[in-house]
């Protein structure tokens, strides 16, 4: 039964990928990617990563790839003419394939991947302990200064891009909400005394 | 032979949640109309049924015999699926949802992330149906909503760390047995803030008054369902009052004790209130949060978009992040009947 979940995990997964980069339409081809990010997550959790794999939902799927269908919408890509340059190019595509697998291959199959000889690989598991709380103490304790430079190095990229958009620009306009806040009454509204009207005066 | 059972039994279970959860929506429209009528000063539908109690069934075969009209141009394959991922994780996320003690599909340990999870899926739905229905109207309400509930979901993601923190588990019964005791051992009132944070952004991540500008009727006709009709529209609005009945729930798990009541543990008024079953208090709950949606629909006018993004970004995620930093200090000291 769980080869054969697994199977069928497996297979989405490949359909999905190869319809990612085969796709004609440009969203087509952004949803078979989510497709893949969850076949994917679906086989971490079955390999007992259950944190990584809900993970993989809540920041590939959830955030990530909403944001890439949001540029893929509004830009209008033209997959025709991309497609045009792939024989033309294949001659420097294949060799930065080939790097790149020889490369996979010098991490994954070398042993250096082998959770035991890892850092922090020796400690025990404790034997009904949460895979969550789990990661949480190996992350903060044996791999809290990789982790630590990580996250800076992320703030660092946030700032960038948002220092990116602060430009300021001649004559645009726009709301100060602090200003808006501050606004009272009698800043906007007069009160004017009508002359009485003599019928009702007589009333 | 034991797991085509154990496929069945699993099977019924849903069925059991899913059937009175989509009745619920049902009647959740027919309240919204009568209370919303009630604090207008109009009787809300009155006409089908004894006090128009039949009036959520007669929308629902008027919505179910009408024509899907497929616009021109529109991509015709994800123009249907879209309603299906909107309805999707809303049903999906009831799966590690506790109703009471031991009342769960799935007990899992990373439930609070699953949730979360699946709560963030819904923004497809909206994004895949803006943009298949090839209209301006529909793209700009996907677009808005998209940012919007991308935005609220991190200061909600905040606010659940807090819960998570304060219980020590992300299990969803965990969470509740965390809280048991009288109303004041809940975890609303030592995460007052991140309680008030979550329901603000519950509400706007279900698209609700007074943030519902992915629908604003005035300024974009009806947002990023306005190609749909028929079917595909009913089943963006079970999906929305899905979402709605979820949030409630949620917060009733994670900040007001689950299926616990208010006196639970008290010498003389806990056994007597405990004699009423867990769901039952859990259901009212839930029903006290709903009636807070529909009173807001009713009293607040619709924010503008980017007052909603300065709330969302500059006011709610600050506020979570220095609860979270004062949540720790009170774990470490021990602080109150919460955290010793």
């Amino acid at each position: 039964m769980f080869e054969f979940v697994f199977y069928v995990f497996a297979v989405v997964l490949i359909f999905a990928a190869t319809m990612v980069i085969t796709a004609r339409n440009p969203v087509h081809a952004a949803m078979y990617l989510v497709l893949a990010f969850f076949n994917s997550a679906a086989l971490w959790i079955m390999a007992g990563a259950e944190f990584l794999g809900i993970v993989l939902v809540l920041v590939y799927v959830g955030a990530v790839m909403v944001l890439f269908l949001f540029v893929v919408m509004m830009l209008d890509i033209n997959l025709e003419k991309l497609r045009e340059g792939f024989v033309r190019h294949l001659y420097i595509g294949v060799p930065i394939a080939a790097v790149m697998v020889v490369q996979m291959l010098l991490v994954v199959g070398s042993g250096i991947m082998d959770p035991a000889t890892l850092p922090g690989g020796d400690l025990p598991i404790p034997e009904d302990a949460a895979n969550t709380a789990l990661i949480g103490s190996v992350l903060y304790t044996v791999y809290v200064y990789p982790f630590e430079l990580a996250a800076v190095i992320l703030l660092v990229a946030i700032i960038a891009a948002i220092m990116l958009t602060l430009r300021r620009r001649e004559g645009t306009k726009h709301q100060d909400p602090g200003r808006q806040v501050r606004v009272r009454k009698a800043d906007r509204l007069r009160t004017v005394d009508l002359p009485r009207n003599s019928r009702r005066d007589s009333e | 032979m034991a797991e085509l059972i154990e496929l069945v039994w699993i099977l019924t279970k849903i069925g059991v949640i899913l059937g009175p959860l989509i009745l619920s929506v049902a009647y959740l429209t027919y309240a919204e109309r009568k209370i919303i009528g009630w604090i207008q000063n109009r009787n809300g539908p009155n006409r089908v049924g004894p006090m128009g109690l039949l009036q959520p069934f007669a929308d629902v075969f008027k919505l179910l015999f009408k024509e899907v009209i497929l616009p021109a141009n529109a991509n015709r394959f994800l123009f249907l699926i879209a309603p299906l991922l909107a309805l999707m994780p809303a049903l999906a996320a009831w799966a590690v949802i506790p109703f009471g003690e031991g009342l769960v599909l799935a007990d899992i340990n990373a439930g609070l992330l699953y949730v979360l999870a699946m709560t963030s899926l819904g923004v497809y739905g909206v994004i895949l149906a803006g943009w298949a229905a090839n209209s301006k109207y529909s793209m700009l309400g996907a677009m808005r909503s998209a940012a919007q509930i991308v935005s609220y979901e991190i200061a909600m993601g905040f606010a659940l760390v807090g819960v998570l923190m304060a219980a020590g588990s992300m299990n969803m019964s965990s969470i509740v047995t965390a809280q048991a005791g009288p109303i004041w051992n809940w975890f609303w009132l030592p995460l007052l803030p991140l309680f008030i944070v979550y329901w603000i952004s519950g509400v706007a991540e279900t698209n609700r008054a007074p943030f519902d500008v992915a629908e604003g009727e005035s300024e974009i006709v009806a947002g990023f369902h306005v190609e749909y009709s028929g079917v595909a529209f009913a089943v963006f609005f079970l999906a929305e009052y899905a979402n709605m009945i979820l949030i409630s729930g949620l917060a009733v798990i994670l900040f007001m004790g689950g299926w616990y009541s208010p006196f639970h543990g008290l010498p003389l008024l806990g056994p007597v209130f405990d004699l009423v079953p867990g769901l039952v208090w859990f259901v009212i709950k839930v029903a006290g949060f709903l009636y807070l949606y529909l009173w807001f629909r009713a009293t607040f006018p619709r924010y503008r978009y980017d007052q909603i993004m300065r709330l969302g970004w500059k006011v709610l995620i600050p506020v979570t992040v220095v609860w979270l930093v004062v949540l720790a200090l009170m774990i470490l000291a021990g602080f109150g009947p919460w955290f010793d």
